[in-house]
């Protein structure tokens, strides 16, 4: 069987993961997909958390309101990550 | 657990998604799909298929690393465990995986990677020959299959515990979709998965700890109200209750912890076990080879705050509905007492604290942690299967393309025999105790064949083959000898009150030793192999290459000690 090619020393340096550009697509990093997944739980979080400030749900300690801060977080966190490696960056 | 016993049990639910909650676990599921056949287009030859192209970052390879372990075996089962044994529970985090971790880096990396190995079945042919290879890869097809059943089952129990949901549909659900995404785009699409699972489990999982030292006063007074409702304050020191088998909620002697856990099942399974090891490969020079265990090891140091801390807040914190203290109890006692088990503990936080939107995160970093698990396995298999076993006795001169045509349809077979597996499991007496019968079964031998390639010329082909046969038939035998007859225990695990975690340690010892002591008896009545011959695979045979000029930050050594230092002082902290 054909025994893989080795490298001790990549050509490669990129910091970020992508399929070939053969058809002239954007080469997507891993970590564009770490922040729109993020970006886009904390967009569904954060509303979720407000409307939790009045309609507390049944869980201990909803006076911590952590919804919504988890919802911020992870917006801010997201939307970190989808910019400083959108398309194009990486 | 009774599998009869779990489908005629009435309905448990803990509680249900709301439509937010689906949402997000719907766009969990489209995502990782998505990323296989995104990447499906750069997974055509051999080695982009199972070694990623060896194009990896450190930062890369060593989430992988990290998160391709970070399965049931993690979440379910050591939250369950701390619950059980208490704060003893996170010696499977530390001293079980630091300094092999470590380990791996600074000293047995160069090996795997000078040699051009593309798994460690393979460094076995070119170190011992085809016998050990043989060995080796079958019994490591046939653990990786047993694994991710144990993933599959329990994140089917999960959602059958959290949610209702059947049982059979959570399987197949899983295994379709990372069987879809493995098969697509191989360890490229495993691996980029697996970091997004590892960002999400700490998204979803991070909650409750932080959330539950709130409810319990912060981490002093979580000490106290563990010590009042266990009735012992044994279960928050982590070494100063080891110095007999009764002092211990775990029935453990701290040997059993430092040479049986923190030396030959945490270097057998970090330095050996193709699952982890074959993200390392994936590293796109020596150098990020090297740090990409020590990353892993950073970020395995901080595991214990989503799965030990957890445990320990569910001692203190959990209640029944009418106020009581909720006590948790073993699965085969499940169906007796209509309680919650051990291997609950999670989810019955997770519902403690967050409501609709956190909860589907938290039900997410659940599933994502039990398919990252599924996907290493599967992903693993199907190289050692594909290169060790196929290629190596079935078909040995075949095209790239029809290799890479096997890879696909191992990683299917692979995850049809997980499904059976899965199925089987439900019959375990724990899920945990099942893995580690596993770990000391194959494990500890293989460490003693491969540690002995690598820092010994003098061992032969036939010390390597027949010390790592003997060494798994007595581990099998022995495990066998306390199935059948509950007194062996104490030859085996050194004492009679040693519990089922105790006596893997010991077993893994002992087998570990029989391989050793075999290996080099069978080394020096057979004919040593030539420098010439070990050249790139054994220390002392091997022109290691000399690191450039660079800042000692940049170093792999430099990263090595400070983990090595944070080590030490966690360690004497909780002591």
């Amino acid at each position: 069987m054909k025994e893989p090619i080795e490298h001790l020393h990549s050509q490669v340096t990129s910091s970020t993961v992508a399929a070939p550009d053969k058809k002239g697509r954007m080469r997507l990093s891993i970590w564009f997909f770490v922040g729109i997944l993020c970006l886009i739980y904390g967009l569904i979080l954060t509303p979720i958390g407000i409307y939790q400030l009045s309609h507390p749900p049944n869980i201990v300690l909803p006076n911590l309101h952590i919804t919504l801060w988890w919802g911020l977080l992870m917006t801010a966190f997201g939307a970190f990550y989808t910019i400083r490696f959108r398309p194009g960056m990486a | 657990m009774n599998s009869l016993a779990m489908f005629l049990l009435p309905s448990r639910t803990l509680t249900h998604l709301s439509p937010a909650d689906i949402v997000i676990l719907l766009l969990y599921f489209a995502i990782v799909i998505f990323i296989g056949f995104y990447v499906k287009d750069s997974a055509n030859t051999s080695e982009e298929f199972f070694l990623a192209g060896r194009e990896m970052t450190a930062w890369i390879a060593g989430l992988s690393f990290v998160s391709a372990n970070l399965g049931s075996l993690e979440l379910m089962g050591w939250a369950g465990a701390a619950y059980q044994y208490g704060i003893l529970a996170t010696h499977w985090y530390w001293i079980g995986a630091i300094p092999a971790m470590l380990f791996l880096g600074i000293v047995m990396m160069p090996f795997y990677y000078i040699s051009k190995t593309h798994s460690v079945p393979g460094y076995l042919q070119l170190r011992f020959g085809e016998g050990a290879r043989a060995v080796s890869a079958v019994s490591f097809g046939f653990m990786t299959v047993l694994m991710s059943g144990v993933n599959m089952y329990a994140m089917a129990l999960v959602m059958k515990v959290v949610l209702g949901w059947d049982i059979n549909f959570s399987i197949w659900i899983g295994a379709f979709t990372v069987g879809l995404y493995v098969m697509l785009g191989g360890l490229r699409s495993a691996i980029i998965n697996e970091v997004l699972q590892f960002i999400l489990i700490w998204a979803g999982a991070a909650l409750i700890p932080i959330v539950g030292l709130i409810e319990a006063g912060g981490w002093n007074n979580l000490k106290q109200q563990v010590a009042h409702n266990a009735g012992s304050s044994d279960y928050t020191h982590l070494w100063s209750t080891l110095g007999s088998f009764q002092g211990n909620p775990m029935g453990v002697h701290w040997t059993g912890i430092v040479f049986g856990l923190g030396f030959v099942i945490s270097f057998g399974y970090w330095t050996t076990d193709f699952l982890v090891v074959q993200r390392v490969l994936s590293a796109n020079n020596l150098r990020a080879a090297r740090l990409a265990p020590i990353i892993g090891a950073a970020f395995k140091m901080a595991v214990p705050l989503i799965v030990i801390v957890p445990g320990l807040l569910a001692i203190a914190v959990l209640r029944n509905p009418d106020g009581s203290l909720m006590h948790l109890v073993p699965e085969s006692a499940v169906a007796a007492t209509g309680q919650h088990s051990f291997n609950e503990v999670l989810p019955l936080m997770l519902v403690r604290y967050c409501g609709p939107g956190l909860l589907g995160l938290g039900i997410t970093a659940l599933v994502a942690g039990f398919m990252s698990g599924m996907a290493g396995n599967v992903s693993a298999f199907s190289t050692v299967w594909t290169y060790d076993i196929y290629g190596a006795f079935i078909r040995k001169t075949a095209t790239d393309k029809h290799y890479v045509f096997m890879g696909r349809i191992s990683t299917v077979v692979g995850m049809l025999a997980s499904v059976a597996t899965a199925y089987l499991v439900m019959n375990a007496a724990s899920i945990m105790d099942y893995v580690q019968a596993l770990f000391s079964f194959f494990i500890a031998p293989l460490f003693g064949t491969v540690i002995l390639g690598m820092l010994w010329k003098r061992a032969t082909n036939a010390g390597g083959f027949w010390g790592l046969l003997t060494g798994t038939v007595a581990s099998i035998g022995m495990w066998a000898w306390v199935h059948q007859d509950a007194s062996a225990l104490r030859y085996i695990a050194l004492s009679p009150d040693a519990k089922p975690m105790a006596e893997n340690l010991y077993r893994a010892l002992w087998s570990w030793l029989v391989c050793v002591l075999v290996t080099v008896s069978v080394s020096f009545i057979t004919k040593p192999k030539t420098d010439e011959q070990l050249a790139g695979l054994v220390y002392g045979a091997t022109v290691l290459p000399i690191e450039a000029e660079m800042p000692i930050w940049h170093k792999p050594m430099f990263w090595a000690v400070v983990v090595a230092t944070v080590f030490f002082i966690l360690n004497l902290i909780f002591w």
